[in-house]
Formats: structure tokens, sequence, C-alpha cells
């Protein structure tokens, strides 16, 4: 279970996250939608401790991650995988190595099974026989789908998905939710998934979480998010260019 | 008008010590894991010639020039007192107390110091350094600690070689142009060096190594805003590693010119 607990971070005196609270139970998809730089990369950084709160705490599993020692947080962090949404291949390396980093750091398996950890992992994302290329001569969709590659290679319990379905095509997309889908079913992998795109959340989610201003100011299943009468969701989920997100910015205008 | 004044030249102290907090804070944990086992050697290794081995045209180049030109400049006051002789003294005591350390620094700072920040800051926009911390590796330990060994080793050795490349073009001129004998510069050289300046010489260029290490990964550690940002920090970051690298180069002789007298 990740339990968040009123936490807040700001950047440059902006209240990014305002007492934000969250509850995931283990084995479950949780999608938090929200608009474009309303801080969801910002919760999911705060998950793995790349950034630190300036209140609350998070728990996962009973653990309190900000009070970790940094060997406790790695040998957490390698149960939790990450994909960036600009995928965050290293671009020194090869697919292979890029893929296989996790287990060549940490695990010292030897030289067959990593290679075949490596070929598994592009096999579920739908890709083979890329090993040896270099990410910058993959396509957009490739590399995020070789990032997912490289965070299930160290068979995480957790993943963290930023935008996984943004920027690429329709029918990628499709194929991503319907992995993000098998891996719940299958592993009972427990799943946060940031995403402003909603035929993604409806598909993927178990609940799903409204991030606005800062607060979680919504949180139900997909029926329940679907029929809602908060005015904020309903304008989001619509898609509506007016309604009381866009208010300010109108009574600006 | 003068609140202000007051209220920027506050700004610029607070970000310089914001800075200076910083780098400590880097320097300080990339030395301990520059020292804690385990050591990747293959990437100490790769760092190591990236740093030195492809530096060496350049450093060839620049300090055969410098040693052709400081032949010529001295000769012009020598042969007015008829000691061109001493050319040969003059020359290797300012190379390698002095010439060779600094002008090897500041072509690695340009040259390394540049490229390290230019791509480790790259990775940091595009959020690779992020990605190394989920799959529990620590940056320091992987990205800057095997840069700061390297650097620290391969500034001195190829401060030796740019000595070494100097007097020999300082012995270029002397012999060719100026009618001294080859063995007489040999040995005027040879009489004017002392195992003490050539130590001091080479013992600073450690910290040069290191200061232009810590620099480029700090600020490439701190870019902020894309492409541009990464444009900016490069900038800074040869700047402030020429600033501190004069700076340590001024303690260090006024160091050992009272420690060695």
């Amino acid at each position: 279970m990740i339990h968040i607990s009123n936490l807040v971070k700001s950047f440059n005196n902006r209240r990014v996250l305002d007492e934000l609270s969250l509850t995931i139970q283990t084995g479950s998809t949780c999608v938090i939608i929200g608009r474009s730089g309303c801080g969801k990369s910002v919760l999911l950084k705060h998950i793995v401790r790349i950034l630190r709160p300036e209140q609350g705490q998070i728990f996962i599993d009973d653990k309190e991650v900000n009070k970790l020692s940094e060997e406790e947080m790695n040998a957490l962090r390698l149960k939790i995988g990450m994909v960036f949404q600009g995928g965050a291949l290293f671009d020194s390396m090869t697919v292979a190595e890029n893929v296989g980093f996790g287990l060549i750091e940490h695990n010292g398996v030897g030289r067959k099974e990593l290679l075949e950890r490596v070929e598994e992992s592009l096999c579920l994302v739908g890709l083979s026989g890329i090993q040896n290329l270099m990410p910058s001569e993959l396509s957009g969709g490739m590399k995020k789908r070789v990032a997912l590659a490289r965070a299930l290679c160290i068979k995480p319990q957790i993943i963290l998905y930023d935008e996984p379905t943004t920027g690429v095509d329709p029918i990628t997309a499709d194929a991503i939710n319907e992995l993000i889908k098998s891996l719940h079913d299958k592993l009972n992998v427990t799943s946060i998934v940031v995403t402003h795109d909603m035929k993604s959340a409806y598909k993927v989610a178990d609940r799903i979480a409204m991030l606005y201003q800062g607060k979680i100011i919504a949180e139900g299943t997909p029926e329940q998010i679907q029929n809602t009468d908060h005015a904020v969701v309903h304008q989001f989920i619509n898609g509506l260019a007016h309604g009381p997100i866009t208010e300010t910015i109108e009574q600006f205008k | 008008m003068l609140f202000n004044f007051f209220v920027s030249v506050g700004r610029k102290i607070l970000s310089f010590l914001y800075f200076l907090g910083g780098l400590t804070n880097l320097a300080g944990q990339s030395l301990y894991h520059a020292v804690t086992p385990p050591f990747n050697k293959d990437r100490i290794f790769e760092q190591a010639k990236k740093a030195g081995y492809d530096s060496l045209p350049i450093v060839s180049l620049v300090s055969l020039f410098i040693g052709f030109i400081f032949a010529l400049q001295i000769a012009y006051f020598m042969q007015r007192i008829g000691s061109e002789i001493y050319i040969a003294s003059l020359v290797a005591l300012a190379l390698v107390r002095e010439l060779g350390p600094v002008i090897t620094a500041l072509i690695v700072a340009g040259r390394v110091g540049a490229a390290i920040t230019a791509e480790l800051g790259t990775m940091q926009v595009t959020e690779q350094i992020d990605a190394l911390e989920t799959l529990a590796t620590n940056p320091i330990k992987y990205l800057v600690a095997p840069r700061l060994i390297a650097l620290a080793i391969v500034v001195p050795l190829l401060t030796l070689y740019a000595d070494f490349v100097g007097i020999f073009g300082s012995y270029l001129i002397c012999v060719n142009k100026l009618g001294i004998s080859s063995s007489m510069y040999i040995n005027v050289t040879q009489e004017a060096l002392k195992y003490k300046d050539l130590f001091t010489g080479m013992f600073k260029t450690v910290f040069f190594g290191m200061i232009i290490a810590f620099v480029s990964c700090y600020e490439a550690f701190n870019v902020e805003g894309g492409a541009e940002g990464v444009g900016r920090a490069t900038t800074r970051s040869v700047v402030t590693s020429f600033i501190l690298i004069i700076a340590a180069d001024c303690f260090f002789t006024a160091l050992f010119y009272f420690i060695f007298p």
C-alpha cells in the first residue's frame, strides 16, 4: 500500500503540492489526472525520493520514505519501476544496456541470464531485435516502450508511469494501455499512472484521482468520476474550454 | 534607488554563497564516493582517455607555441645584455613552475570541463539523472566520482607533458635561430630545474583537475530550462573554472613561496 499524507512542496514560492493526501491499495492501478504543470510528475518524484517534501509523509508498505537511509531507499527503489515522460534513456548506451541497467549495476546476474531478461522485457513491450541500437536511432514511441522495458526488467512490485501515452500514435497508445492492464492483471503490480489522456485513464484505472491546485479534489472509480457533479472535474474530463478551471484566466482577459 | 542597489548586491552575495555551499557539498560527497569502493575502473579509464589522451594534440600545439614565443620574447632582452644562455633557465623555470600547470588546466577546463557540463547538463534536463536515481544508482558515485578521479590524475600528467613540449619548443628556437649549442641548452636547463620546482608545479595541478570536475558537474546538476539552460551552464562552468584555477594558483604560489623559500 502507498499512503501519502499532507504532502507540501513549493517551487519559487509557488505551492505545487498543498497538503496532498492519497492512498493506493496494493495491486490496484490509480490514475492521477490533472492539467499540464499541475504537479503530477512532482508527486511521482516524491514517491521515489528524487524530490523531498517540505512537509508530509509518504509510506510504502508502512516504511516512511523520507526516513529511510540511502541503502534502505535504494533497496526500495529496486522494487519500484519508473517510466519517465520522455523515456529518459541513457543516450550513451545501447538499448540492451539501458534495459539491463538495473541488473548490471545491482544484481550481478550472469551474462546469459542478463541477455534473457533484457530480451524478455523487450518482448513484453512488443519490441525485439533492437538490442544493439542506440536511443537516438529510435522513434518517440519506441523510446517510451524501451523505457517501460527498463522499468520492467528489475521485476518491480510498483510501477510509476509519467504520461505513458503522451506523444505516441493512437495504436501504440492503446498497446501501452493494454500492457499496463496486463501487468496489473497477471503480475498484481501496483501502478500509478499520471496522465491527461482521459481515454487511457478510463481504460487502465481501478481508481481515478484528480489533482487540482495542489490537492486531490476528487477520487473514485472511473464510473464515479464520469458521473461526477464536481464542476472542475466535469470540465476537465470532458475537455471543455469554459468552466471553473479557466474562469480565472477569462476574468484576467 | 539606493535601496534597489542594496537589494541587488544582497541578491548577488546570497547567490554566491548558495553557489559556494552547493559546490562544497558536491565536493564533499564526490570525494567521499571517489575514495570508497567499489571503483569502476572502466568508467575511470574511459574518462581519463577522453580528458587526457584526447587532449594531447591541443596541449602539444599550445605548449610548443608557448615555448617558441617565450624563447623569442626573453631573447629580445637577453641579447641586449649579452646573456642569451639564460633563456634556457628562464624558460624552464617559468614553464615548469607556472605556465605549464596553468595553461594545461585552462585548456582542460575549456575542452573537457565544457564537455562534461554539456553532457551531464543534457542528462539533467532529459531526466536521465533522475532515471539513474530511480534505478538505485547514486549519480555522484556513477557520474562525478570517475570524472573526479580521472581529472585529478590526468591534469598533472598532461602538465608534465606540456612542460616537456614547451621546453622542446624553446630548444628549437635557441638551437636553430639563436646559435646556442644543443648540449649547452640541455645542461643549463638541467642545472636550473630542481625537484622542488617540478613538485610545486605538479602538486597544484591535482587541485586544478579537481576544481574542473567539481565546477563542471555542479553546473550540470543545476541546469534549469532546456537547451538554453545547458548553454548558459556550460559558459558558467568554463568561466568559473578559469577564475577558481587562477585563484587557487595564486594561493598555492604564495603558500610555496613561504614554505619553500
